[in-house]
């Protein structure tokens, strides 16, 4: 089987992998670049953990093959903040304790912070159905809510 | 799995014809990726139609109508609010399919030749009176959208034929359209009935209608019995009774967990009748 010869950005930097055109955007995220934000729970659309944003984009890595991120740009949770300097929505996920076990946290975080830049006064309503592809299995959502609520409201008076 | 990105659709259909395996073409992948993932269907030739220039546009014709390419996403629709203004229902159907990552994918034409009889965007191409652009072997023809679909996972497409545009008419005076479906859940679910009426009307009267069930039949079904209940009349009570009973009586469901024989039956006279109150309300200039 022929390997493919792809190049993007992630978060802003160039990167290059091989792949097998049978491989995700998701595969190639994690076992190729060492991304690992980036995490499966379903591998078919269904959870939203792997969520990512491809030319702007929010879209699931796992429903996208390595292949065709040829020439993207391509974001994860890594590009959002780091650990001495958090992205709003970070640490009022911290704040709000809107995650337990994580795996759904980088996925969630990505999916919001689409939602934000495209409108950033969105109801409680609006933010439920664009997190409607994300699943969590701890939190039962409210927290989840409430904290993109809340750093909804901390960007607006910060811009 | 060989993997092509063609630059033109002639090219497209050459491969497809010249595969001696399984081929399938890859538009958004939210049906295909989730079938290679599930083992259900690994393509020896996936042929990938997004590097053809023009499949990602959005253009108003001379006419007023539209031509969509084939890798415009639901995203890409549900942000262009003029072609929303025109096609309430077409574009609230495609919208209904998945979750905002979904979205971001799905097309129209993958939705419809994934050939599900629940597929929540055909009911509202074919009320529209949609067309799709066949590029096949023997050049391109144009094919309405009712005949696409022959069986659950079917089409009438054969080995070589590729979709390479959808068409939807000019909207013009007085139309209005809306689409319905009910699901267990608000968001993330299938279908169990969906229903999509397109209609235009002469003063109060309706004079055109297109009338269309989901997820009741071995494919999507355009009911013309249910159009003759409605049009040259204002939809009154009776009108709409009509409606209801013409609906139920196309419907040849199955019975499943989703739902019983008995309860597709009954909801999809229900979604008739709601779908063709907003599309008429929405002819007569209505927000709704
Ligand atoms: C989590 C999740 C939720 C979903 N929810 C819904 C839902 O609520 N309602 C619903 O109807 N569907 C739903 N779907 C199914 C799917 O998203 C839709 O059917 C979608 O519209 C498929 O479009 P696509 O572009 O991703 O198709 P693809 O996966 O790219 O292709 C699908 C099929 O179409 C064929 N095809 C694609 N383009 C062409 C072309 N130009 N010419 C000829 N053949 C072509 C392919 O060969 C393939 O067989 C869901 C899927 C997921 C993963
Ligand atoms: S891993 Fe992609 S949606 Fe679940
Ligand atoms: S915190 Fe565990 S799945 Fe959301």
């Amino acid at each position: 089987m022929s390997k493919h010869h792809v190049s993007a950005t992630v978060n802003g930097d160039p990167v290059e992998y091989l792949c097998d055109p049978r491989e995700t955007l998701l595969d190639c995220l994690r076992d190729h670049l060492g991304v690992m934000g980036v995490k499966e729970g379903c591998g078919t659309g269904d959870c939203g953990a792997c969520s990512v944003t491809v030319d702007g984009r929010l879209v699931c890595s796992c429903l996208v093959l390595g292949v065709e991120a040829e020439g993207a740009e391509i974001g994860t949770v890594e590009g959002m903040g780091t650990e001495g300097n958090l992205h709003v929505l970070q640490e009022k996920f911290i704040e709000h304790a809107a995650l337990q076990c994580g795996i759904c946290t980088p996925g969630i975080l990505v999916a919001a912070e689409a939602l934000l830049k495209k409108n950033p006064d969105p109801s409680e309503t609006e933010l439920r159905y664009w997190l409607a592809g994300n699943l969590c299995r701890c939190t039962g959502y409210d927290k989840i809510i409430r904290a993109v609520m809340d750093a909804a409201a901390d960007m607006r008076e910060a811009s | 799995m060989k993997y092509h990105k063609p630059k033109t659709f002639e090219e497209a259909a050459q491969i497809a014809a010249g595969s001696n395996g399984v081929t399938r073409f890859l538009a958004g992948g939210t049906d295909v990726l989730v079938q290679l993932r599930s083992d259900v269907v690994t393509p020896d030739d996936l042929i990938d139609i997004k590097g053809i220039d023009g499949t990602k546009a959005i253009t108003k014709r001379g006419d007023g109508g539209w031509d969509l390419g084939v890798a415009v996403s639901g995203a890409e629709m549900m942000e262009h609010a003029e072609l929303k203004r025109d096609w309430p229902g077409l574009v609230e159907g495609m919208d209904l399919i998945g979750s905002t990552q979904v979205q971001g994918r799905a097309t129209l034409v993958g939705n419809l030749c994934n050939g599900s009889p629940a597929a929540d965007s055909v009911p509202g191409m074919i009320a529209a009176g949609c067309t799709v652009s066949i590029t096949g072997a023997s050049g391109t023809r144009n094919v309405p959208v009712e005949e696409i679909p022959v069986g659950p996972g079917r089409t009438a497409l054969t080995k070589g034929d590729v979709i390479s545009a959808v068409h939807i008419p000019p909207r013009g005076a007085r139309g209005g359209d809306a689409y319905l479906r009910f699901i267990p859940r608000t968001e993330m679910d299938i279908a169990v009935v969906g229903c999509a009426v397109n209609l235009r009307l002469d003063g109060d009267e309706i004079s055109e209608a297109r009338v269309v069930l989901g997820a009741v039949a071995p494919t999507v079904v355009l009911v013309e019995d249910a159009a003759k209940a409605i049009i040259g009349t204002a939809l009154d009570d009776g009108a709409l009774d009509a409606l209801g009973a013409t609906a139920t009586a196309a419907c040849n469901p199955i019975d499943d967990k989703r739902g019983t024989i008995e309860f597709r039956r009954d909801v999809a006279a229900v979604l008739a009748k709601r779908a063709a109150k907003i599309a008429y309300s929405r002819a007569k200039g209505g927000q709704q």
